[in-house]
């Protein structure tokens, strides 16, 4: 499974990019592995407010629905349109087109509450 | 509830070597997709693909006396079955519930198999020993064939039953899709002839005996094998092997569900329940309430003097958007009326499809509902079965 060293992991399968103030968003090889065929994506909407661990984003499999979470306190500054028409982004390239959203981070400190790479890789086993 | 660990099927090596993604269902570790839920729907629907039903009950009745006996439990009618044919039917409670729904296959004279719902296997068993052993239902203890194994008053015996569960020592595939004909050639021999629709047969393979039967749970052209526990794996990859020019795929319980609702097959535990009655369910057509006596009868025949409250159907959604799921509330016109029971994607429509039971006063095909999706409303119209049509694609 593709575990990028460059990025930041949530216990709940989120990646995290650091762009200056924000914090690119979206979830892992390993998770749309589990989930498989992405087939719709409810992005958040653009200026709201999360704290961290709030749900923001819901993604639909053929089999169930699951909740995308906030991995700091932040305000969204970007959605990816993209995955409104074509989901299967996610299944495809989870770590470039298949991004979720942009949040800008209220406090830089809070990324020290998410995972490096080697943890988040032995968490996935 | 404790935690007891599920069981696991003659197959389950088999499914984890070939890279399932097992799961706890109904008791049982069971592949939910070995690729693509997607991928594997398109196999069964334009070539064919193989199912492990290993997890479904086993029942045998057998007895002189078991083709009588039988007649009195399940709602269709045991006697329009000649030897070698196989019909859908519903056990039902006292209240006219449906406890399970199942096939009932006539093996021989005086031999039927019963092919169950995994979760249901254990309730079923007992639901019917006990009828068997102590005659007719409680509240008509004198009505039908009372007291089957005692002697009645006047000192007659009913003629014998047996009823046995044989799950724990057999095993059952489903091999589904346009290409199932070539297929059986392959496996069983050019000269050997499929049974037909709703039949069943014992066929010679390897050195053992299967039973191959003309049924299914995805609405294309299949059969359902059935065979001793012992000869599950030689079988399986018999198939797999012989299939390999058919484009054959193993295929989990993901697409089992899509291929299955889109026919708008019930799944017992979700569309049906013991606080539903296969009227309300629109399977009315496999009750014959012509028969004089089946337990839950009485109650059906209210429900059909009366009339249902509510009745299930299938509905598509009108646009692109999330999927419909169990359990989110149905509206018309802003008032809710229903609930839905299954839903997901449809993989060959590729729109929102599932199936609701809502007040029967506007279930009516073509009706426009709405259906409640995390607070939103989103459109969908009811459809007539099946949701999926092979001519239209």
């Amino acid at each position: 499974m593709n575990v990028p060293d460059d990025l930041l992991y949530t216990e709940t399968h989120e990646w995290i990019k650091r762009e200056g103030e924000n914090v690119r968003v979206g979830i892992t090889d390993h998770a749309q592995s589990e989930l498989t065929d992405v087939v719709y994506v409810e992005l958040p909407k653009m200026d709201r407010q999360a704290n961290a661990k709030e749900a923001v984003a819901v993604i639909e499999s053929v089999k169930a629905a699951s909740d995308i979470y906030a991995p700091v306190k932040g305000t969204v500054v970007e959605i990816n349109k993209a995955l409104e028409a074509d989901p299967g982004l996610i299944n495809r390239e989870p770590y470039g087109q298949g991004w979720i959203f942009v949040l800008k981070i209220d406090n830089a400190d809070d990324l020290k509450n998410l995972k490096e790479a080697a943890a988040y890789k032995k968490q996935i086993g | 509830m404790t935690e007891v660990a599920p069981r696991r099927t003659p197959l389950c090596d088999e499914h984890v070597r070939l890279g399932g993604k097992m799961v706890s269902f109904s008791g049982w570790l069971m592949p939910v997709q070995y690729t693509s839920i997607v991928e594997e729907h398109r196999a069964v629907r334009n070539n064919v693909g193989i199912f492990d039903i290993s997890h479904m009950g086993q029942l045998i009745a057998e007895g002189s006396g078991a083709r009588e006996w039988l007649n009195t439990m399940p709602t269709n009618n045991i006697y329009k079955l000649d030897v070698g044919m196989g019909q859908y039917t519903f056990l039902l409670n006292e209240r006219g519930g449906i406890i399970d729904d199942l096939i009932v296959y006539r093996l021989d004279d005086q031999k039927f198999l019963l092919v169950v719902n995994a979760a249901r296997t254990e309730e079923d068993f007992a639901w019917l020993q006990n009828h068997l052993k102590e005659g007719r239902s409680l509240d008509r203890p004198s009505g039908g064939l009372a007291a089957f194994a005692k002697a009645t008053a006047t000192g007659e015996t009913a003629a014998p039953c047996e009823l046995t569960n044989r799950s724990a020592n057999f095993g059952g595939v489903a091999i589904q899709g346009p290409r199932v004909l070539d297929l059986f050639h392959a496996l069983f021999g050019e000269d050997t002839k499929l049974p037909t629709r709703n039949h069943i047969v014992d066929v010679p393979f390897d050195e053992t005996t299967v039973s191959v039967a003309r049924t299914g749970y995805t609405g294309e052209d299949g059969i359902e094998v059935f065979f001793p526990a012992n000869d599950a794996v030689r079988f399986w990859n018999a198939a797999l092997e012989n299939g390999k020019p058919f484009g054959i795929k193993p295929c989990g319980l993901g697409a089992r569900d899509t291929l299955r609702l889109e026919m708008c097959y019930p799944l017992n535990g979700s569309d049906l329940s013991p606080e539903r009655n296969p009227i309300e369910a629109g399977l009315g057509i496999f009750v014959d309430l012509t028969k004089p006596d089946f337990i839950g009868r009485d109650a059906l025949l209210k429900t059909k003097e009366i009339g249902s409250r509510e009745k299930l159907v299938p509905f598509r959604m009108k646009e692109k958007g999330p999927p419909p799921r169990p359990h989110y509330a149905v509206f018309h016109n802003g008032a809710r009326v229903g609930e839905v029971t299954s839903g997901t994607l449809s993989p060959s429509l590729n729109y929102g499809v599932g199936m609701a039971y809502i007040d029967a006063a506007h279930a009516k095909i073509g009706a426009e509902i709405d259906i409640e999706i995390r607070g939103q409303k989103f459109p969908a119209v009811i459809e007539k079965k099946p949701l999926y049509k092979k001519s239209a694609s």
